[in-house]
């Protein structure tokens, strides 16, 4: 799947789109949706009228082209959910063929191994996957190591390693072992797996309405009501008035008040926002969370990985005194020959750029490498009987038995200040000086964090780095505030902090410490490379484990609700234009003197009603494409986005209908049909 | 549309914007049950009494419930003392005229009128009603169901204002306080003054005048040469000013503002339309003070300021112009439209007038709106459509345009990318399903019950006029009572026991069934926890936010009478333009 995107026009999404629109006539099924399911009936009743009229001796003409277009409105509402379902269904699709999976190891309590069904497995079944196998469910490794290929659900060809114990023991249904053998226990019943659950929201069958649409559908429910009744109050009215208006007519100005257009899309709208997740390779647990992804205002962002790029590169060279800088890059560069760290790699290339070529390790077969330990916290070379040395100041100092000199400490101390990393090199006991790592804070961050300060989220950097590393990093990265020094349970108690007051937080994790803050936090997105409880505890997993991407998946949030409103607000700004189409034909043939109230010099009353019918049901299909991929997302000041969104959708959903009707009205004359 | 009246209109304007925030300012004292006035030494005896009677536990904060139950309660207990004392005034003092008992379905209609602050009127004031009364049964409704409609607008926004609360103030309490520290006062200033201008102020018996040109009318034996005249007499000051500043609208006269002993001068007219504003205008600058947010207030004020100055507008060109009928067969146009004007008054400030008593729930009326032209009657209309929310019944407007601003940041507010939330409060679907309540069911009944009149025979009956006036008539009718408004189109004989029932329930279900998910609202808005306020909030002040909230009413507000008064006024201004029809 891999963030494949399906073209509006996918011949394989579209025709089984519109056999469902079909099988979505189902009249229990669209009780569910009341804008939809009045429009039915009025579909319905339009249809009895059509069969009397030759009865009463009427023309079937324009009851005819009524009743048909009432149809097509609600299967054309019914198309826009069916086509949202089989976006949805072709992600799924992708998804599900990792799992034509079919036996599985068990692991008996006597230590052998009997072949069973995957699905049969349940909760706490151990089972033991060797080299080549697919692993059968999600799980946890409890013993061993192996490298993964996960491309399946990532699309990432990279393998990954994936072993017992630390931060890299979850594991997927449906990825594949290459080398090694581990024993997994597993961790979900068969269908509520990771995948079960995702299949079922993007597929839409299992969808849960969010808050915000419940919500929104009480209020187009009580405006369909409202409408009904004052269609229902126009036939006594045109009675006291010496009108007849028909049940057609009626009918027709029913299903053009009632706000079929959001009434229609907003399901597919629902269904498109978790899509885009997906084509994000982001899995939302649940509609709701992408909803609460938009009201965010808190981002609590890991520094490593997210803010920097995980990797400090040596970007000076500060040398004691009476060392030449040149001097200092040729003992810092055999100090880290032999370091394959990205560190060391940086301090190799740094080198360089003081003519110290890069020396083959060949060369050098008198070596003795000192490979970093936690404990001595250096690393270095003993070479024809010289000891080079680089680390931590104090682990230097100690090596080299006294202590470094003020020069080179108001160097360490300043580029400690600067959110840098400082490390002292030594040559047997001569301190040479310093070495300027520094972390690397991702391109093009800083101008990300202003656009979100601009929407009025918070950014908030997430460090272990000392207060003066973090504020350091903080700054230049431009985030709004940080937390330093922070273990877990610091998070934790951040998130509470913020939610107290009101913000709402989202954050990203991976290990089973951040399971706690995961689970508190309004939107937690953990990262598929993470433990099993990390995934479980939060409300996303991002496959690609990019640490970044909660940004967009605020994004992702944000349009959804924006999309959402944008189409309500032109459905219902859509209402004056079809009262200025339907009334004055309603009441011309009693009252002709009304004529110039027909503002849009529609051609005649049966030619007016329908066109703004008309208008009324191909405006659904025309609107599917943006509710499919949201309206444009812009980061701006809510002020700004308001008033712009209000002129497009608002003062659009004014105006365009006027133009639309009296464009329907001037075709369906010209080619004869009223 | 001559340069007085713009003058007239642009001083109204900024006397209005002066008055606001010292208003406002009084409002937050006396809406804070700790609050210190300049009455206190005077009146605070009389508050303590107030709440001795109540007892201690009686004073304490309420929740949503305990709130509307009490205003339910009191606004039960003072309808049966009003239809009781109706129903037995011809045994009560003070009733020089020995005027007889109303009938039971008068008492009802005038029960719920008064005691909803609708102030509708199926009677003659001067011919029906005994002093004892207009003064008890009635003035004291006028009081307290102005009290009522604050009391419940400082409940809702209480809980706007609060967080994590279900405590939204104590009804009694607040009504007392605005009785006693705000009605009170500033009706005796206002009576007094209003007396300066010969407002009559007395017990006296009618007076029998003898007039100057003496005619031959018809009475019940016959025709006769009539050379006298019965002045009603009263203390018309009293109930005068509280009929304003309470929003109530309920005239001691039958011809109510028109008639010169209850406003006599062009200084009294002018003060009587600012007293009617002035209270609700004040709350919308009490509003911002409590939410923290002044200028939400200011824009709130700013909406309701232009959809006045509108409808202003519309019906003094409407009026202004003439009626193109007269004007045909040779009348001249010059002095506008003068069919049920007060010479005195003209067209301006009958239009005027009209716009203000409707954009409001006053109902108060210095000329008959029935003979408005057309289009001209259709702003009373139009203003009452919207639910009379520019600046409103006092406190019922204010609340009443909360409940747009609910509906349109619900509507709009997801196009900034967040669910929905005023003022850092999260609508979700109770709020909303409290919202669209008190949109929802007044609007039906209202429709309904015009629908059931247009095509009943006793509907009919009652009419004076055929066609589209005639339905402008009905529709008129119960708009303003479902609004708790009052004025009448007149033309319409509502005293009978069907227009009676039915308006009187209209009355009720307009002020009850939207006072109750107001404060249902309110709780749920206290309970929550704000989100804080950021550039990522849904703003609540500005151009947008005032472009928004008008959008919102005009579109959900008055949309749904566009058919009806499309039959009605509407036709009508066709028929008169565009033929020699007659209608």
């Amino acid at each position: 799947m891999a963030g494949k995107e399906h073209s509006l026009f996918d011949r394989s999404i579209l025709v089984p789109a519109i056999r469902d629109s079909f099988l979505k006539l189902n009249p229990v099924y669209l009780a569910k949706n009341p804008v939809i399911f009045v429009t039915l009936v009025g579909a319905i009743v339009t249809t009895v009228e059509l069969i009397f009229a030759p009865l009463r001796g009427q023309a079937i003409g324009f009851p005819l082209q009524i009743s048909l277009w009432l149809w097509f409105t609600v299967l054309f509402a019914n198309f826009a959910e069916a086509m949202a379902e089989g976006r949805g269904k072709a992600q799924a699709d992708t998804l599900r063929k990792a799992r034509t999976l079919t036996t599985a190891n068990l692991l008996q309590p006597n230590g052998t191994t009997k072949t069973v069904a995957a699905e049969s497995l349940r909760k706490d079944d151990m089972v033991v996957v060797k080299a080549g196998e697919v692993i059968p469910a999600d799980g946890d490794v409890t013993r061993g190591a192996a490298s993964v290929d996960e491309s399946a659900i990532t699309g990432e060809s990279a393998p990954v390693i994936r072993e017992s114990g630390g931060d890299r023991s979850a594991v997927t249904g449906g990825t594949r072992v290459l080398s090694d053998e581990i024993t997994i226990r597993v961790t979900a019943n068969p269908g509520e797996s990771f995948m079960d659950h995702m299949i079922s929201l993007v597929e839409g069958a299992k969808r849960q309405k969010t808050p915000n649409e419940i919500a929104l559908t009480i209020l187009l429910a009580s405006l369909t009501i409202l409408f009904i009744i004052v269609v229902a109050t126009l036939k006594p009215f045109g009675a006291y008035s010496h009108t007849l208006f028909s049940i057609t007519v009626l009918a027709a100005l029913l299903v053009c008040l009632i706000p079929t257009t959001i009434g229609g899309l907003l399901s597919a709208i629902g269904i498109a926002g978790i899509d885009r997740l997906v084509q994000h390779n982001v899995l939302a647990m649940s509609g709701r969370a992408v909803e609460a992804a938009g009201d965010v205002d808190v981002l609590l962002l890991d520094k490593t990985g997210t803010i920097t790029l995980g990797n400090r590169q040596a970007v000076s060279f500060v040398p004691a005194p009476g060392v030449s800088v040149e001097e200092l890059a040729d003992a810092a560069q055999l100090a880290s020959l032999a370091d394959e760290t990205p560190e060391g790699r940086s301090i190799v290339v740094l080198a360089k750029e003081f003519g110290i070529r890069e020396r083959d390790l060949s060369g050098f077969e008198q070596a003795e490498f000192i490979a970093f330990t936690a404990r001595t916290r250096m690393s270095g070379v003993n070479l024809d009987g010289r000891q080079y040395r680089k680390g931590a100041a104090d682990a230097v100092c100690e090596f080299v038995g006294e202590d470094l000199p003020p020069e080179v400490v108001a160097s360490v101390q300043d580029i400690a200040q600067k959110g840098a990393t400082p490390l002292v090199v030594a040559k047997d006991r001569k301190i040479m000086g310093a070495i300027h790592l520094k972390d690397i804070v991702k391109g093009g961050l800083q101008d990300r964090f202003e656009r979100f300060r601009a929407m009025g989220i918070r950014t908030v950097m997430i460090t272990g780095d000392n207060r003066l590393t973090a504020e350091a990093i903080a700054r230049e990265a431009g985030v709004d505030d940080f937390l330093s020094e922070a273990r877990p349970e610091d998070k934790l108690a951040l998130i509470r902090r913020e939610q107290a007051v009101g913000h709402l937080v989202a954050m990203t994790g991976d290990g089973t410490n951040d399971a706690p803050a995961l689970a508190q936090a309004d939107v937690g997105v953990a990262m598929n490379t993470g433990t099993q409880a990390a995934k479980e505890a939060g409300n996303m997993v991002d496959l690609d484990s990019n640490p970044t991407k909660l940004i967009e998946v605020v994004e992702i949030g944000k349009q959804l609700l924006m999309t959402r409103g944008a189409l309500t607000t032109f459905s219902v700004a859509n209402d004056v234009s079809k009262f200025f189409a339907i009334i004055p034909a309603m009441l011309v043939s009693t009252f002709p003197v009304i004529a110039p109230l027909n503002v849009m010099r529609l051609g005649t009353p049966h030619s007016a009603i329908l066109s703004a019918v008309i208008f009324n049901a191909v405006i659904i299909v025309a609107l599917i494409p943006l509710a499919l991929k949201g309206i444009k997302f812009r980061a701006l000041g809510a002020a700004e986005i308001l008033r712009r969104n209000l002129l497009i959708y608002g003062l659009g959903g004014l105006i365009i209908p006027f133009i639309g009707i009296k464009l329907i009205d001037m075709i369906i004359r010209a080619v004869g049909l009223a | 549309m001559h340069a007085a009246g713009w003058v007239q209109l642009a001083v109204f304007t900024v006397v209005l914007l002066a008055v606001t925030k010292p208003l406002g300012l009084y409002l937050m004292r006396v809406l804070d049950p700790a609050g210190q006035t300049f009455l206190e030494p005077v009146l605070k005896p009389v508050e303590n009494l107030v709440y001795g009677c109540i007892g201690a536990e009686g004073t304490g904060e309420q929740d949503w419930k305990g709130y509307a139950g009490s205003a339910l309660v009191f606004s039960l207990a003072g309808a049966l003392f009003t239809y009781a004392l109706l129903r037995l005034q011809q045994f009560l003092p003070l009733n020089p005229q020995h005027f007889g008992a109303l009938s039971p379905d008068l008492s009802f209609n005038t029960a719920s009128s008064f005691t909803t602050n609708t102030n509708w009127q199926n009677y003659g004031g001067e011919s029906t009603m005994t002093y004892l009364s207009q003064m008890v049964a009635l003035t004291s409704h006028n009081f307290f169901s102005a009290a009522m409609g604050i009391s419940v607008a400082a409940a809702l926004v209480r809980g706007i204002a609060r967080q994590k609360t279900r405590l939204l103030g104590n009804f009694w309490v607040d009504l007392t306080r605005v009785s006693l520290y705000l009605l009170l006062p500033l009706s005796i200033i206002m009576a007094v003054f209003l007396m300066s201008q010969g407002v009559i102020q007395n017990f006296s018996h009618y007076v029998t005048a003898h007039i100057v040109e003496p005619y031959t009318g018809k009475t019940a034996t016959g025709q006769k040469l009539i050379s006298t005249q019965s002045i009603a007499m009263g203390p018309v000051a009293s109930q005068e000013a509280i009929k304003e500043l309470g929003t109530n609208g309920g005239g001691f006269m039958n011809a109510n503002s028109a008639h010169p002993y209850e406003n006599p001068t062009p200084l009294s007219n002018f003060v009587e339309m600012l007293s009617i504003f002035a209270i609700g205008s004040g709350l919308t600058y009490w509003l911002g003070r409590m939410v923290g947010n002044q200028k939400h207030g200011w824009s709130i004020w700013s909406a309701m300021l232009i959809l006045f100055l509108a409808g202003t507008m519309i019906c003094w060109w409407s009026e202004s112009r003439g009626n193109p009928r007269l004007t045909s067969l040779g009348v001249s146009a010059r002095q506008g439209n003068m069919e049920g004007k007060e010479a005195r008054f003209g067209a301006f400030d009958s239009a005027l007038f009209a716009t203000v008593t409707t954009d409001t729930s006053c109902g108060a009326v210095n000329s008959m709106h029935d003979s408005f032209l057309p289009l001209g009657g259709l702003v009373p209309l139009f203003n009452m459509h919207t639910g009379c929310v520019v600046f409103g019944g006092v406190g019922a407007g204010l609340y009443g345009i909360l409940i747009f601003v609910v509906l349109a940041i619900f509507l709009a507010g997801l196009m900034i990318g967040r669910t929905p939330e005023y003022l850092g409060k999260k609508l979700e679907s109770y709020d909303v399903m409290a919202a669209v309540l008190a949109i929802l069911l007044p609007s039906a009944v209202l429709l309904g019950f015009t629908a059931l009149a247009c095509v009943s025979t006793w509907g009919l009956a009652g009419l004076n006029n055929t066609g589209p006036h005639g339905l402008s008539e009905i529709l008129y009718a119960f708009t303003s009572c479902i609004n708790n408004n009052g004025s009448a189109f007149a033309g319409l004989s509502g005293n009978t026991l069907p227009y009676n029932t039915t308006l009187g329930l209209a009355m009720l279900v307009g002020r009850y069934f939207v006072i109750v998910p107001v404060l249902a609202l309110a709780g749920s808005l206290a309970s929550k926890k704000a989100v804080p306020v950021s550039s990522g909030s849904m703003p609540v002040a500005g151009a947008t936010f005032i472009l928004l909230i008008i959008g919102t009413v005009l579109i959900v507000g008055a949309l749904t009478f566009f058919p009806v008064v499309s039959l009605g006024p509407i036709v009508e201004h066709f028929l008169m333009v565009h033929s020699t029809m007659l209608f």
